[in-house]
């Protein structure tokens, strides 16, 4: 591949050569920066490849935090305190702030928002199959906190180690508020397990309906991780999905045992030769009809950002059209 | 010198009824900026509330606590404006369901946002030192909650032909709810009473002038009030009240006594 463009005969070989062996160095520093462990930055040169697989992967993100913001939302007017209320909406808000600046870190990468949003919007694009599951009782909103959002560190601190510097650097933002919701979500979660039976219960509710969930957010067994390989190989991923939900798995046990829930698996026990927790088997079919758009909320979830997208045209109308008018309004003062 | 806890009650409410109600936008705005900006106003108007209903609760003292006051109570002790209350749309009856519309958003914080700005700048100067303290914390936010706004109504109004048109429906459905701001009631006076409070009177002049300079630029046009005056500060609310409270009430009412 280094050197094949040098060897297409052509009437304008000396210019395609040129270009090639341009191509190519890029391509060798490309590689050595990565063999380095160094930042590819947006305006260095890079494989096509490494641009869609980044663009694929930070705009899924992206989606996976806007999408999110709906289960977690649909708790926010029932919140039962006041203290609640705001740490929900802040949280809620922290979320659609994590969406924006992937979003920006995606446009570096020389896709727009719209066309992104154009793919989430088609179905095209995917995001957190966790997301199409309902929140059904006020615990879930603890439980997204402690497991879904612990989840989600396990999976992004080796982002902020990332090839692709704008993206390690928004990860770094991210992840410092998550495991700062994560915390949250567990503190609500000890105060309702210290209280009454029917809080208990609804916490140990929200655990069983979401605790396979999040196991299966780490994605599909090593084996079959089509994406995985190449993902290494340019620092994109880290560490394997076995490897992240082995480690999610090892340090939630001990957390649940303080809270006083019962995780719902009982092939779940430690393994002293491993020097880990076994655990039972994963649902993969479920998992992949919810990542086809067949799961319990995918078609809300999805409609409803459709909805709020298209609600708002005349909104975004109203702000590009006014713009126009002010500028052209300071170009007639000028002239 | 203290403020009277009803009028604490006046102001928590208000904050606390148009924080539920901006907080219905998260995750439904127009463009993800709004949405972070909608989910910032509202949460704002959440932590006025808790700080002015934790004032009431310890002036009150025995068993009251902010969520005692912001859920135990029904819709007839609350003492919000009726226009913070009203749902994001046209004027339909209580159990009429429609589409949330931006632009009845827009104008209501814009209203309400220029009154606020000039009541905390009032209060800011109360000899309740609780009061004023509050009042300093909150002028801040109101004078982002009135340049968001704004600017928006601005957008609106100058801006195409269809959010001219929302605009303008939105301030002839919204602006003769803004006739309560200059009514009497027995808490307000007796906050003026103990000097403690603000002559809403007095401040009429001044939001004529910001919100006449607003709309004037945004071509839009002060519809004539007469009429109907809404009392909800009297607790005599309109039929939307019961739902927004419904829902906001509900799960802590089933748990009474738990701790969240």
């Amino acid at each position: 591949m280094y050197t094949q463009a040098m060897d297409i005969p052509d009437e304008s070989g000396k210019k395609l050569a040129s270009v090639a062996t341009t191509v190519s160095d890029q391509e060798a520093a490309f590689e050595a920066r990565i063999d380095a462990d160094g930042r590819i930055e947006p305006q260095d040169w890079m494989p096509e490849a490494y641009r869609k697989t980044l663009v694929r992967q930070i705009s899924q993100h992206a989606h996976s935090e806007i999408v999110g913001m709906l289960p977690e939302g649909n708790w926010i007017s029932r919140a039962p305190s006041l203290k609640r209320k705001a740490i929900l909406i802040a949280k809620v808000q922290d979320e659609g702030g994590h969406g924006l600046y992937l979003y920006s870190a995606a446009e570096t990468l020389g896709t727009s928002r719209d066309q992104m949003l154009e793919g989430l919007h088609s179905g095209k694009a995917k995001y957190s199959s966790i997301f199409n599951y309902p929140t059904l009782n006020w615990a879930d909103v603890g439980v997204i906190g402690w497991l879904v959002d612990g989840a989600a560190i396990m999976n992004q601190i080796p982002l902020c180690r990332c090839s692709y510097g704008p993206y390690a650097r928004a990860m770094i933002r991210v992840c410092k508020e998550e495991s700062f919701h994560q915390r949250q979500g567990y503190e609500a979660l000890l105060v309702m397990m210290q209280g009454t039976e029917a809080q208990k219960a609804m916490v140990q509710d929200a655990v069983n309906r979401l605790w396979w969930k999040c196991l299966a957010m780490f994605g599909p067994p090593d084996a079959d991780s089509p994406h995985s390989a190449q993902g290494m190989r340019w620092g994109i991923k880290r560490i394997s999905n076995d490897e992240l939900r082995q480690k999610f798995i090892d340090a939630t046990v001990p957390q649940a045992k303080v809270l006083g829930v019962t995780l719902p698996d009982p092939d779940l026990k430690w393994n002293e030769e491993r020097q880990h927790y076994d655990y039972g088997q994963i649902d993969w079919q479920e998992f992949w009809n919810t990542v086809e758009g067949n799961g319990p909320c995918n078609k809300e979830r999805l409609a409803t950002r459709v909805k709020a997208h298209n609600d708002g045209q005349w909104v975004r109308d109203a702000a590009l059209a006014y713009t126009r008018k002010q500028q052209q309004r300071a170009q007639k003062e000028a002239a | 010198m203290n403020a009277p806890v009803d009028y604490l009650l006046h102001l928590a409410d208000n904050a606390v009824v148009l924080g539920q109600r901006n907080a219905e936008w998260c995750g439904h705005g127009p463009i993800l900026e709004e949405d972070i900006a909608m989910g910032n106003v509202s949460l704002d108007y959440i932590g006025q509330a808790r700080l002015l209903y934790q004032l009431a609760a310890t002036r009150l003292g025995g068993d009251a606590t902010e969520d005692k006051l912001a859920y135990f109570r029904d819709e007839t002790q609350f003492r919000n404006y009726t226009l913070l209350e009203l749902p994001h749309n046209g004027p339909l009856v209580g159990y009429a369901v429609s589409d949330r519309d931006y632009a009845t958003t827009i104008v209501r914080n814009f209203l309400y946002g220029a009154l606020m700005v000039l009541v905390w700048e009032a209060l800011e100067k109360s000899p309740d030192a609780d009061l004023a303290a509050i009042a300093a914390k909150s002028l801040k936010e109101a004078r982002y909650h009135l340049h968001h706004a704004a600017d928006w109504v601005v957008r609106f109004g100058d801006g195409t032909e269809e959010s001219h048109k929302r605009a303008q429906a939105a301030v002839d459905h919204l602006f003769p709810y803004t006739e309560e701001f200059w009514t009497a009631s027995a808490a307000e006076d007796a906050a003026v009473a103990a000097g403690a409070g603000v002559d809403m009177g007095s401040l009429r002049a001044a939001w004529d002038a910001i919100v006449n300079e607003t709309l004037s630029e945004a071509t839009l046009v002060r519809p004539q009030v007469r009429g109907y005056i809404p009392e909800g500060k009297h607790g005599r609310h309109s039929e939307h009240l019961g739902y927004l409270l419904g829902e906001m009430q509900g799960l802590a009412r089933a748990h009474p006594g738990a701790t969240w």
